[in-house]
């Protein structure tokens, strides 16, 4: 049975509060013209201090996160987030601490700063790094301004292009977009991996970047990197990394030793930060030295007397891409990962990210399509087409996943795999959890063919039942109002 | 070495290598060329157990001077609010915060029915037909307004108030250089944004015209005045507003804004040494389908009851690709989530009180703090709860002597306006009392 939540205004009752402000303690003053306050106040909510938590909590009841259980939603890696994250960064001197207090007050966390620059430095291979974005997207469109300071700065105003394989994430063509470059998009072979030919023939004088995920949306490694990155470079373009995927590779390969010139990692992928129900992320940048003199101001310096400091200097930057120094609290809990796990930890990630992913694959294989039968690396996709054939569809699948309390894998991306269902358990899923998944999705194939609408009609369970997503574009009812 | 977010056991390994049909996990990497591996270990520093992680975050924390220890009168964008216990609680709970984008709606009915009242209450404080989920922060908030009012004005000029936050102008200026607009600063005249040069600027070519009010000195722009140029060519009027001071101030929206944006720091969230905070953004019906980000929208299942969604996803970048209004992706959920629950403790009445006792403690700080010799108080505008003073001593020497007395003093305006050497732009919110402010005004009259 299906079943509605009240929304907090229509709990709302004249008179109640759930708020305690001391009182005026400086004598009255008619301090502002009548002219500029409001005549209505805001119709916000009136309530208890109890209902406003049994209505938050109910909220929270109707809500799947990892600590929920399963969540294998690929190129996300929702990985366990540490709960030791959650009190340090809640720390008052991380927390209370203002941006503009002077640099002698908050040399700790400017040191924290400084170091995780250091250590995103070398888990990437590459010379410096930006802490500033706030997240993937910010860091693609960071990376990219710098391309174009670059290229401008050697006089190549022309390379106006940037190049995407097929399976790229929708990103990188917006953030291409954004950052004033015009998009060639060139198709995977039939391995999944970049079409070395179709590559020569879009490459030339007017190439900016190719972007590049590696391991890609596929879930594979692109073999031939070395030689792409050459035939790149030789054209006189640059290769950015989109680390979306970069839990695959900790310890094992850097983008900086692949000939990447510049790199974003996503923290709230890679390393842990919580993903909060859509953020807040943080979206690291790191670059080659040649394209140091170009990173956003202002950047964590140290000096011989080991103080840390902000250098606001930095002629050739292009600019400031995002308030202060990015989102701090959330480069606190990476930071803290990183030392939790250190050098081997990070390798373990990777090799165990890696191993979950090829045994659900394997044991996948004989009921799903398998596109692409090459070792995956964290993630894998598969095709529903099998089960299309019977009347079920890969969304269908996807929503009886939910009966069974996981999260269903990302489905229909990458585009270039009809039915897909993208899959990446992460490191942090014991065995009993994918053998329970795997046999949950083997059901499910079965159903498909004994009992198809058992799961054409999916969820079953949920508090509410598939939703009208085409009346809500086509009428949109974005806001509560008050009949 | 063993780790405790790691839960495969040697027998585990061995039986799915097995399943997989190799010998090792090496092999499952084969097709990494050797020249590209990583030989060797990564040069970061050793693992810490839990306790040792502690003590070392604790020793990093305790090297920061924080408003625990501090009486701050630091504001210039980010602010020292009292937030209410039950912020915390309600965005600890994990089904929230472990939690992605809600892309399933069936088993994400409570982020997504969180982010339609948060977008409500957003329509609300703002006077606005429509909110996003939310944005970064306010800074790029303001670069995508000024992004979205070229994309629907097809001009590419935007004229910008010089007493708009300096970083959100810097951002500004970044954001143009990649879309190709040219963006024009307005100077200010006595600590608003000179609306003579503002009418010179804003021309037949301008995508629009960006205010902030309360602006970077406190102060209250005219902003009947400057909709009036903005509208007067056809171009967009972009208004940046801290929310918090809509409890009581008349929203943009009653003055004709097309967009309102800001951050929603004020409104539960930790300074955080400036972030993660909480980009809004706010539009009229007419420009509902350019807005940039994520938007849940009301609808029924299929037995009619009702639900949420995101919706008018064909503006975003994974269904658009090059062709998106925006390259957003993830933004600051959990930080609207904590936005939403303090304006629902806050609620209609505390809203109003809160923001009314800023007003109250700014106003009798500028007053006390007039009196003391050698502070000079300029720029006779309304203000909110920040205001601008002039010192006989450098601010940098000042606060360093303040700093010593227990006190965070305020911003160093000549970091970013020449002109305004030697004036310090101070912030009092709800949280300062009448003695500290009375020991500000004290200390400072003995330093000057």
């Amino acid at each position: 049975m299906s079943k509605e939540k009240a929304l907090i205004f229509e709990l709302s009752r004249p008179g109640r509060i759930a708020y305690s402000l001391p009182q005026s303690d400086v004598p009255e003053t008619d301090a502002l013209p009548e002219e500029l306050l409001r005549e209505q106040p805001a119709e916000l909510p009136e309530v208890s201090e109890l209902d406003l938590i049994r209505h938050y909590t109910e909220l929270s009841r109707r809500n799947h996160g990892v600590d929920n259980g399963f969540y294998p939603l690929g190129s996300c890696t929702m990985k366990y987030n540490p709960k030791v994250h959650e009190d340090v960064a809640r720390f008052p001197g991380f927390a209370k601490i203002h941006p503009y207090q002077p640099e002698d007050t908050v040399q700790g966390a400017l040191q924290l700063l400084y170091e995780l620059q250091q250590d995103l430095a070398e888990i990437t291979g590459m010379d410096r790094v930006t802490l500033q974005p706030a997240a993937g997207a910010q860091g693609e469109w960071t990376g990219l301004m710098m391309i174009r300071a670059y290229h401008d700065s050697r006089g190549e105003t022309g390379r106006d292009k940037v190049i995407v394989p097929d399976s790229a994430h929708g990103t990188n063509p917006a953030s291409a977009t954004v950052a004033g470059f015009k998009t060639i998009t060139i198709p995977s072979n039939e391995k999944g991996l970049v079409d070395v030919d179709e590559l020569k023939k879009v490459l030339g004088d007017d190439t900016a970047a190719l972007m590049l995920t590696n391991p890609n949306t596929l879930g594979l490694f692109e073999e031939d990197i070395k030689l792409i990155a050459d035939l790149v470079h030789e054209a006189g373009g640059l290769l950015y990394y989109d680390g979306a995927n970069a839990n695959a590779i900790l310890g094992i390969a850097r983008p900086g030793d692949m000939g990447f010139d510049v790199v974003h990692l996503n923290l709230h992928k890679t390393f842990t930060t919580p993903h909060g129900g859509g953020g807040p992320g943080a979206g690291p940048v790191g670059v080659k030295k040649e394209l140091v003199p170009f990173l956003p101001k202002p950047m964590v310096e140290k000096t011989e007397d080991g103080k840390y400091y902000l250098e606001d200097d930095l002629p050739n930057s292009i600019g400031r891409v995002k308030g202060f120094y990015g989102n701090f609290g959330i480069l606190v809990r990476a930071y803290a990962y990183i030392r939790t796990m250190g050098p081997d930890g990070l390798r373990q990630v990777s090799e165990n990210a890696v191993l979950n992913a090829n045994y659900m694959m394997r044991r996948l294989e004989p009921y799903f399509d398998l596109p692409y039968k090459q070792h995956c690396k964290h993630e894998f996709v598969l095709s529903g087409n099998r089960q299309k054939k019977l009347g079920v569809r890969t969304l269908d699948m996807a929503k009886r996943l939910l009966d069974f309390g996981f999260h269903p894998p990302t489905i229909y991306f990458p585009l270039i795999v009809d039915e897909c269902l993208m899959i990446e358990p992460t490191e942090t899923e014991s065995k009993e959890t994918l053998d329970q998944f795997i046999d949950v999705m083997i059901q499910i194939a079965k159903e498909a063919e004994e009992n198809p609408e058992l799961v054409q009609e999916a969820p079953h369970h949920t508090v509410v039942k598939r939703l009208d997503e085409v009346t809500a574009a086509r009428k949109p009812v974005l806001r509560w109002k008050k009949s | 070495m063993k780790f405790r977010y790691l839960p495969m056991t040697e027998q585990d390994r061995k039986e799915m290598l097995s399943t997989i049909g190799v010998e090792s996990i090496e092999d499952l990497f084969s097709e990494i060329p050797e020249s590209v591996r990583f030989k060797g270990r990564l040069n970061i520093p050793e693992p810490m157990p839990e306790p040792v992680l502690i003590r070392h975050m604790n020793r990093l924390a305790g090297k920061n001077a924080s408003f625990d220890q501090y009486t701050s009168f630091l504001g210039a964008g980010v602010y020292e609010h009292h937030i209410p216990s039950v912020v915390n609680h309600v965005i600890s709970r994990s089904e929230f915060y472990t939690a992605y984008t809600p892309y399933q709606p069936e088993i994400s009915q409570g982020e997504l029915q969180a982010i339609f009242e948060f977008q409500t209450m957003i329509c609300e404080l703002t006077g606005m037909d429509v909110a996003n989920s939310s944005m970064y922060d306010g800074p790029t908030a303001l670069a995508e307004a000024a992004s979205m009012a070229a994309a629907v004005s097809r001009k590419r000029k935007i004229v910008v108030s010089r007493a708009v936050h300096p970083e959100a102008r810097a951002i500004l200026a970044t954001s143009a250089k990649g879309l190709g607009l040219t963006v024009v600063e307005v100077p200010c005249a006595d600590g608003l944004t000179d609306l003579k040069q503002l009418e010179a600027a804003a021309d037949e070519d301008t995508a629009a015209v960006i205010v902030q009010s309360p602006n970077f000195f406190g102060n209250i722009e005219d902003l009947a005045a400057i909709e009036k140029t903005a509208h007067a060519h056809k171009g967009l009027f972009i208004v940046s507003a801290n929310p918090l001071s809509l409890g009581i101030l008349k929203p943009p929206g009653e003055y004709g804004a097309d967009i309102v944006v800001g951050d929603a720091q004020p409104l539960g969230i930790p300074a955080s040494y400036g972030g993660p905070h909480c980009g809004y953004f706010a539009t009229t019906q007419a420009h509902m389908r350019r807005i940039p980000g994520r938007i849940v929208g009301q609808t029924v299942d299929e037995e009619g009851v009702r639900g949420f969604v995101l919706t008018l996803q064909a503006r975003e970048q994974h269904i658009r690709r090059d062709k998106a209004t925006s390259n957003i992706c993830s933004n600051q959920a959990l930080n609207a989530l904590a936005a939403s629950v303090y304006m629902s403790a806050m609620g209609k009445q505390g809203m109003q009180e809160v923001a009314r006792l800023n007003v109250q403690k700014a106003h009798y700080a500028k007053k006390r703090l007039a009196e003391v010799k050698g502070v000079e108080t300029v720029f006779n505008q309304p203000f909110f709860n920040e205001f601008v003073i002039k010192l006989s001593r450098p601010v940098k020497e000042v606060n360093e002597e303040l700093f010593k007395a227990g006190i965070i003093g305020g911003y160093d305006l000549g970091r970013d306006y020449p002109e305004l050497k030697d004036h310090m732009l101070v912030a009092v919110t709800e949280v300062r009392t009448k003695e500290e402010i009375d020991q500000l005004a004290e200390v400072l009259g003995g330093l000057l």
